[in-house]
C-alpha cells in the first residue's frame, strides 16, 4: 500500500498481515487451477489429488481471513480506503474460495475418469486456449489486487469476453461431435462441465479485478457498464 | 488554498459566505462559504485548533464577549446577516441555542433550568409555561425521568441528564438552529447513546450543527460532514460520501487515522 502510515502502527500491521494472507491464499489457487488443468490434460491422478488437498487449506484460509476482517471492524472502525479494502478482501477471498471449487470439480473429473478407465480420446486439447486464459486472467487479477493497479483491472475486466467467446465456440464443438458421433454425450456432457467452470474461474477473476476499482476509487462496477465505462474512460481504456 | 464551496442538495437553514474570523491578529477562520442545511444534522469534525469550535461561537456570536475578536463575511440567517444585524445578541440566541461540552445546569430547579430561558423571550401565563416545561423535557426524553422531582435541583441529576436538560433549556425557546459543541465528550456511552437518539429526533423540528472529535459520532448522527483543518474548511459534503469515500487526500488521511 503506498499510504502513509495510520497513527496506530497496530492497525497497520493487522491490515498488512490480512493482505499478504490474501496474495498467500490467491497463489495456493492458482496453484490449484494449473494443477487442476493438468491432471485433466494427463490424466494424472496425483496432480489431481493435490487439488484436492489445498481445497481443505484454502477453504480454512478464506474462513480464517474473514474471522481476522471482523476483529479489525469490531476494534477499529475502519473508514474510507480502509473500509473498501477490508469489505473488498471479505468479497474476493469468497470470490478465490470459489475459483478452487471450480479447480477441484475439474480435478475430480480427471480423478473418476482415470478411476474409472473410460478411455478420453477427444476434446481436452480443445480446452487448454480457454484454461491458459483464465489462469492468466487469475493471476493478473492477483497482481491489480497486490499493487492496487485500477488499470491493470480494468484490461482484466474488458478481457473477459474472450473467455466468454471460447466458452461459445467450445459448446458449438460439442453439439457437433455429438450429432456426429452420439456415443460420446457421456463424455462431452463431462467436458461441458469442465469448460463452465472454467469460463466461472474467468468471471472470478473478473469480479476480482472490479473489487480492486472499488478499492482504489470507490466506484462500485459490478452489474454497471455505464460506470464501469465511466471508470475505463478516466484511465485512457480503448473501450 | 482552496475554499470549499458546496451547494448542497437540501434548503438551507443558515448561509456562510466568505467568514474571516480574528482572535486579535490571528486569523483563526479563514474564507469559509457554506450552507447549514434546514432540518438536518450537520457535523464538524478535524483536529483541535483547527476552528471548529470557534465556527460555531461565531454562529451566534458568542465571540462578541471579547473585544479583540472579530468576525467578517456573512452569516444569512432568514435572508438576515447576523454578524451585522442590529438584532439584539439575546434575539439572535434565541434563534440559535447552544449546548456545550460539559453540562451547565443553572443552580436552580430542573423546571426553573427550563422556565428560565422562556421567561426571557415570553411572557406566557402559568399553566402554558409549564406545559412547555413538559413538552421540552418530552422532547429531550427526559420528562419520565423527572416529572416527579421538577423541584429538585438541577445539579442533582446525573451527566447524561444534567447535558440533556442543558438540551431541554435550549430546545424550550424554540429556537431555529441548536449548536452542540461535544456535547457527548462528558457524558459515558449510555449517556451519549441517549443525546445521539435525541439529535437525530431533534432535527425534524431544527436544524443542527454538531462539533465533535468522536468521528463515529459524526458518521452516525449527522447528514452532512465538515471536515476543517487550520482554520479552512477542507472538504463538505454527504456523511455518507465523506466516510466511504472523502474526494480530498487530506479528508481520507483524517478519518482513516494517517494524519500526523
Amino acid at each position: 500500500m503506498d499510504d502513509k502510515p495510520h497513527l496506530s502502527t497496530q492497525f497497520d500491521a493487522e491490515i498488512n498481515a490480512v493482505s499478504t494472507r490474501v496474495l498467500e491464499m490467491g497463489g495456493q489457487v492458482e496453484s490449484q487451477l494449473a494443477q487442476a488443468i493438468y491432471s485433466l490434460r494427463h490424466l494424472d491422478v496425483e496432480a489431481a489429488r493435490t487439488v484436492l488437498q489445498v481445497e481443505k487449506r484454502v477453504n480454512q484460509m478464506e474462513v480464517d481471513i474473514d474471522a481476522d476482517i471482523t476483529q479489525i471492524i469490531a476494534k477499529r472502525q475502519p473508514t474510507a480506503r480502509d473500509l473498501r479494502l477490508l469489505v473488498a478482501i471479505s468479497k474476493a477471498i469468497a470470490n478465490l474460495e470459489r475459483a478452487g471449487d471450480e479447480a477441484a470439480r475439474i480435478a475430480r473429473m480427471a480423478r473418476d475418469i482415470v478411476e474409472s478407465g473410460t478411455p478420453m480420446t477427444i476434446g481436452i486439447s480443445d480446452l487448454q486456449h480457454a484454461s491458459d486464459l483464465a489462469i492468466e486472467q487469475m493471476r493478473k487479477s492477483l497482481d491489480a489486487f497486490a499493487r492496487l493497479d485500477e488499470k491493470a483491472a480494468v484490461d482484466i475486466v474488458e478481457s473477459d469476453f474472450r473467455i466468454d467467446e471460447e466458452f461459445d465456440g467450445f459448446t458449438r464443438k460439442v453439439i457437433t461431435y455429438v450429432m456426429e458421433d452420439p456415443r460420446a454425450i457421456s463424455t462431452m456432457l463431462d467436458l461441458m462441465f469442465v469448460a463452465k467452470a472454467i469460463e466461472r474461474i474467468g468471471d472470478h477473476a473478473k469480479n476480482i479485478a472490479e473489487l480492486v476499482i472499488y478499492i482504489v476509487r470507490g466506484t462500485d462496477v459490478r452489474h454497471n457498464k455505464e460506470a464501469f465505462r465511466e471508470v475505463a474512460g478516466s484511465l485512457g481504456s480503448a473501450l | 488554498m482552496s475554499a470549499v464551496a458546496e451547494t448542497l442538495q437540501s434548503p438551507a437553514c443558515m448561509t456562510v459566505k466568505n467568514l474571516d474570523f480574528y482572535y486579535g491578529k490571528y486569523k483563526a477562520i479563514k474564507n469559509v462559504n457554506m450552507e447549514i442545511a434546514k432540518n438536518k444534522v450537520t457535523a464538524f469534525i478535524g483536529p483541535s485548533g483547527c476552528g471548529k469550535s470557534t465556527l460555531l461561537r461565531i454562529f451566534n456570536r458568542m465571540f462578541e464577549l471579547y473585544p479583540e475578536q472579530r468576525a467578517e463575511g456573512e452569516i444569512l440567517l432568514d435572508g438576515q446577516n447576523i454578524l451585522t444585524s442590529k438584532e439584539d445578541v439575546s434575539l439572535v440566541r434565541a434563534k440559535i441555542g447552544m449546548v456545550f461540552q460539559k453540562p451547565t445546569p443553572f443552580p436552580m430547579s430542573i423546571y426553573d433550568n427550563i422556565a428560565f430561558g422562556i421567561k426571557l423571550y415570553e411572557k406566557l401565563p402559568k399553566s402554558e409555561l409549564d406545559d412547555r416545561v413538559e413538552w421540552a423535557l418530552t422532547k429531550t426524553a427526559l420528562w419520565g425521568e423527572v416529572k416527579d422531582k421538577l423541584q429538585q435541583s438541577g445539579m442533582s441529576l446525573s451527566g447524561g441528564q444534567q447535558q440533556r436538560l442543558c438540551i431541554a433549556r435550549g430546545v424550550a425557546i424554540k429556537p431555529e438552529v441548536l449548536l452542540l459543541d461535544e456535547p457527548t465528550s462528558a457524558l459515558d456511552p449510555i449517556s451519549t447513546a441517549k443525546v445521539e437518539e435525541l439529535v437525530i429526533e431533534l432535527k425534524r423540528d431544527y436544524t443542527v450543527a454538531i462539533v465533535t472529535h468522536n468521528m463515529q459520532q459524526a458518521a452516525r448522527v449527522s447528514d452532512f460532514t465538515a471536515y476543517m483543518y487550520l482554520g479552512e474548511l477542507i472538504e463538505f459534503g454527504e456523511t455518507n460520501q465523506i466516510f466511504l469515500k472523502p474526494k480530498k487526500q487530506e479528508t481520507e488521511d483524517y478519518i482513516t487515522g494517517r494524519f500526523g
